[in-house]
């Protein structure tokens, strides 16, 4: 089964705001208001260049952040991903 | 509706009719000194639930813009409760203009103390306390924040004292400015109180709000920092228009606790909340 492919709205349909620990986010196509923890914020941004799979997303936020080489990378992104689209921030096109 | 009492609390005006005279003699004799309004934002209605039951066993239903329709009748002698639980009934379902959050409010030197916190945390006491010695009381129920300019507007309605609370007051201040004593609400016993007049005259004053608490009664006093994250939580949980203020609501909050220092307080008596309250201001001022 290929791995899903996600999609995420423009970043100017999203309001973020940075508190200490966490970041706000609301969501202007639902009006809800989310709060989320790293990297989540990051995933939407690199998610907002165009729709991905969890490796090519991975291969995105591996140009702005050192992560080091980790095999369960994919694995936490992907549910990450998951976590996303159950709140409506992220869905399959 | 038979009979009409207009009056202003804060930026907003209400036009609260009843279908009997008594509940608005007392509005009008406790509210005495609250200006008129021309444009009411709001209406009440205090009316009878059958046309013979003004008479007979009269029995209050509360009605006006926004009603709850489960709402249960009241008797006449709470009539006073009914007009005050109807005004806060349109603040809670129809405020627009204002992010309205369940706290209460009180100023000193042009900047406001806002507190929060769970039904009996004493937050309404606390501020009516305030309101006593030095401070301006500028609402023990709701606290209006603009959403453009991120100031706190005062909404000094009656000051409802519960229960204990109540002998804190008795004694304390001008007796003219208390209400019957209610006795069997559904809140146990209830008295109202007038804001002192310095709270009536500066209370279309807005401030800056300067300090957040969230105060804790029946507990050893200690004074703990909260995270952002869960401050904005408890707040959006705190106002009834959040939601349907949408991305305007979102601002004014997200602002309120970037900007805002915030301290959650256990107390074991009042007393010793104020000595924590009038501590902390000090040290946010600095």
């Amino acid at each position: 089964m290929p791995a899903p492919v996600y999609r995420a709205d423009p970043e100017k349909a999203r309001r973020i705001v940075q508190l200490d620990s966490v970041t706000l986010i609301f969501h202007r196509a639902s009006g809800l208001t989310h709060i989320v923890a790293p990297p989540a914020p990051e995933i939407l941004a690199a998610l907002a260049e165009g729709d991905a799979d969890a490796a090519t997303l991975l291969d995105r936020l591996k140009r702005d952040f050192d992560f080091g080489e980790d095999e369960e990378l994919e694995a936490a992104l992907s549910a990450r991903l998951a976590e996303l689209e159950t709140a409506g921030l992220v869905w399959r096109p | 509706m038979r009979h009409e009492f207009r009056l202003t609390v804060g930026p907003v005006g209400f036009r609260i009719g009843s279908d009997w005279r008594e509940p608005l003699d007392r509005l009008a004799a406790l509210y005495d000194g609250y200006p008129e309004t021309a444009l009411p934002d709001f209406t009440v209605r205090l009316f009878a639930q059958r046309p013979w039951r003004r008479f007979i066993r009269p029995s209050v239903m509360i009605g006006g813009d926004y009603m709850l329709p489960d709402a249960a009748p009241m008797a006449l002698a709470h009539g006073l409760l009914a007009a005050e639980m109807g005004m806060n009934l349109q603040m809670a379902l129809g405020q627009r203009r204002y992010l309205l959050l369940h706290a209460s409010a009180a100023e000193k030197g042009g900047k406001a103390v806002l507190m929060t916190g769970a039904s009996g945390a004493g937050k309404s006491t606390l501020s009516a306390l305030l309101g006593e010695r030095g401070w301006r009381l500028m609402g023990d129920e709701f606290a209006l924040v603009d959403c453009e300019t991120g100031l706190l507007h005062a909404f000094p309605r009656l000051v409802s004292l519960k229960n204990e609370a109540i002998a804190l007051f008795e004694g304390q201040v001008d007796a003219r400015r208390f209400g019957p004593k209610l006795s069997d609400t559904p809140k146990g016993t209830i008295r109202h109180m007038r804001p002192n007049d310095e709270a009536v005259a500066h209370m279309a004053e807005p401030v800056k709000p300067a300090l957040l608490l969230f105060p804790r009664f029946g507990h050893e006093a200690a004074v703990r920092p909260m995270g952002a994250g869960e401050v904005f939580v408890r707040l959006t949980q705190a106002s009834t228009n959040y939601v349907a203020l949408g991305e305007a609501g979102f601002d004014a909050l997200s602002s309120l606790v970037k900007t805002v220092p915030t301290r959650a307080i256990d107390y074991p008596d009042t007393e010793t909340a104020l000595r924590l309250v009038e501590q902390l201001w000090t040290e946010s001022s600095l």
